[in-house]
């Protein structure tokens, strides 16, 4: 039941664009095409399960046991890195039309915070393993929920006739202020 | 490039290519802690330190860097600072590492520090770098505290904590909300672009 909350926690009450601010340069740069947004959003959720897996293990066999938690952020980023490129290599031959689909996202997601956020978030918080892979798995959904939700409304306001200052990044903001207005309705509903 | 003065070079990260309103880079931090002037400022300097040093150590080894690696080799250079900066703040100043959370860890994400060192120190001299992570910090934190000012003045009725406004003011709740970080960013950026175009302007 816990992590059933943890579940749905993750994907509309601490939504990772839309609470913890994670991810909003592949929110703002990608969300202009419903595919193309879907794509980089199931991506994402795809490395950041990894990621959930490969950084508890890193975290609780040999940080902690030796008492290298301050080397936390360097082996954390070195994890993501070396994992996104092996998850393309390990794509690009075994599926080439998802390599195709995903193939120019995967290297984006190196320096996409909501990766490494999730990493020491989980650590922050002192999951164990089964809550930080549902968590990882929640928050990758979370990110997907959002980024196509805007790329839905940015394809709408492509029609729409928006101030000149406004065009382009100040729209998109504000529309995903009023986005995070409308998740914070969901607050209530886990406690 | 080479030709800009040092000054040029400096200034150039305040408004020309000021890292948050016109590059748009470094954009989860600036959203994230801006909800009251002292987590802003916290930040900003936390990320300076950061930018200023990473870029001095990347720029005086950059000859010794295979470019094959030079990607990896930044990251653990930046990840280095950070551990610094975040162990520091957590010793000197618990309240506020702990009100920062994952965010200065995050510092090492961060692309506007990447992307200094891939755009500019790898390819300039140690003094150059230096002035330009000034530039660039000195931009970022202004950023930082115009957003954090308009949010806490607004969403709470004071600044760095000392009320500010009267009795008969209502505090916005919605801007220390995180809907409240996105629309007062974009307002911004948009009064950005319309600076920049009148400036524009008048010079032609």
């Amino acid at each position: 039941m816990e992590l059933i909350t943890l579940f749905i926690a993750a994907i509309l009450v601490n939504n990772f664009v839309l609470y913890y601010f994670l991810g909003i340069c592949p929110f703002l740069g990608v969300s202009k095409k419903i595919d193309s947004a879907f794509s980089m959003g199931l991506a994402v959720t795809f490395v950041m399960t990894l990621t959930a897996v490969v950084s508890w293990m890193i975290n609780h066999w040999i940080l902690i046991p030796y008492n290298l938690d301050y080397l936390q952020i360097v082996s954390f980023i070195l994890v993501i890195a070396a994992l996104v490129q092996l998850v393309e290599m390990f794509i690009r031959k075994i599926s080439p039309p998802l390599y195709q689909a995903l193939g120019i996202y995967l290297p984006l997601i190196t320096t996409n915070c909501a990766i490494m956020g999730l990493a020491l978030l989980a650590a922050l918080k002192d999951y164990g393993f089964a809550k930080t892979v549902v968590f990882g798995v929640g928050s990758g959904l979370g990110f997907t929920l959002a980024i196509v939700l805007m790329a839905g409304i940015r394809e709408q306001l492509d029609l729409a006739d928006v101030p000149e200052p406004l065009k382009g990044a100040g729209i998109a903001l504000i529309v995903a202020g009023i986005m995070a207005l409308a998740f914070t309705g969901f607050s209530g509903m886990i406690n | 490039m080479p030709s800009k003065s040092a000054g040029a070079e400096y200034i150039k990260g305040l408004w020309e290519e000021n890292p948050v309103f016109r590059q748009l880079l470094g954009m989860c931090p600036t959203l994230a802690v801006t909800n009251a002037v002292i987590n802003g400022i916290a930040m900003g300097l936390a990320t300076s330190f950061v930018l200023i040093l990473s870029s001095v150590v990347v720029s005086s080894i950059k000859k010794l860097i295979p470019s094959q690696v030079r990607i990896a080799s930044y990251i653990v250079i930046i990840a280095t600072f950070v551990t610094i900066a975040d162990r520091f703040m957590a010793a000197f100043f618990p309240p506020i590492s702990k009100s920062l959370g994952p965010y200065i860890p995050l510092i090492v994400v961060n692309c506007i520090i990447l992307g200094r060192q891939e755009a500019f120190s790898s390819k300039n001299s140690v003094g150059r770098s230096l002035v330009d992570a000034l530039g660039m910090s000195t931009g970022f934190i202004l950023a930082l505290l115009v957003l954090s000012s308009i949010r806490e003045i607004l969403g709470m009725g004071t600044f760095l904590g000392h009320q500010v406004m009267g009795a008969w003011f209502k505090p916005w709740i919605i801007m220390i909300l995180p809907a409240g970080a996105f629309i007062t960013l974009g307002i911004l950026l948009a009064v950005a672009l319309v600076i920049e175009s009148k400036t524009k302007k008048r010079k032609t």
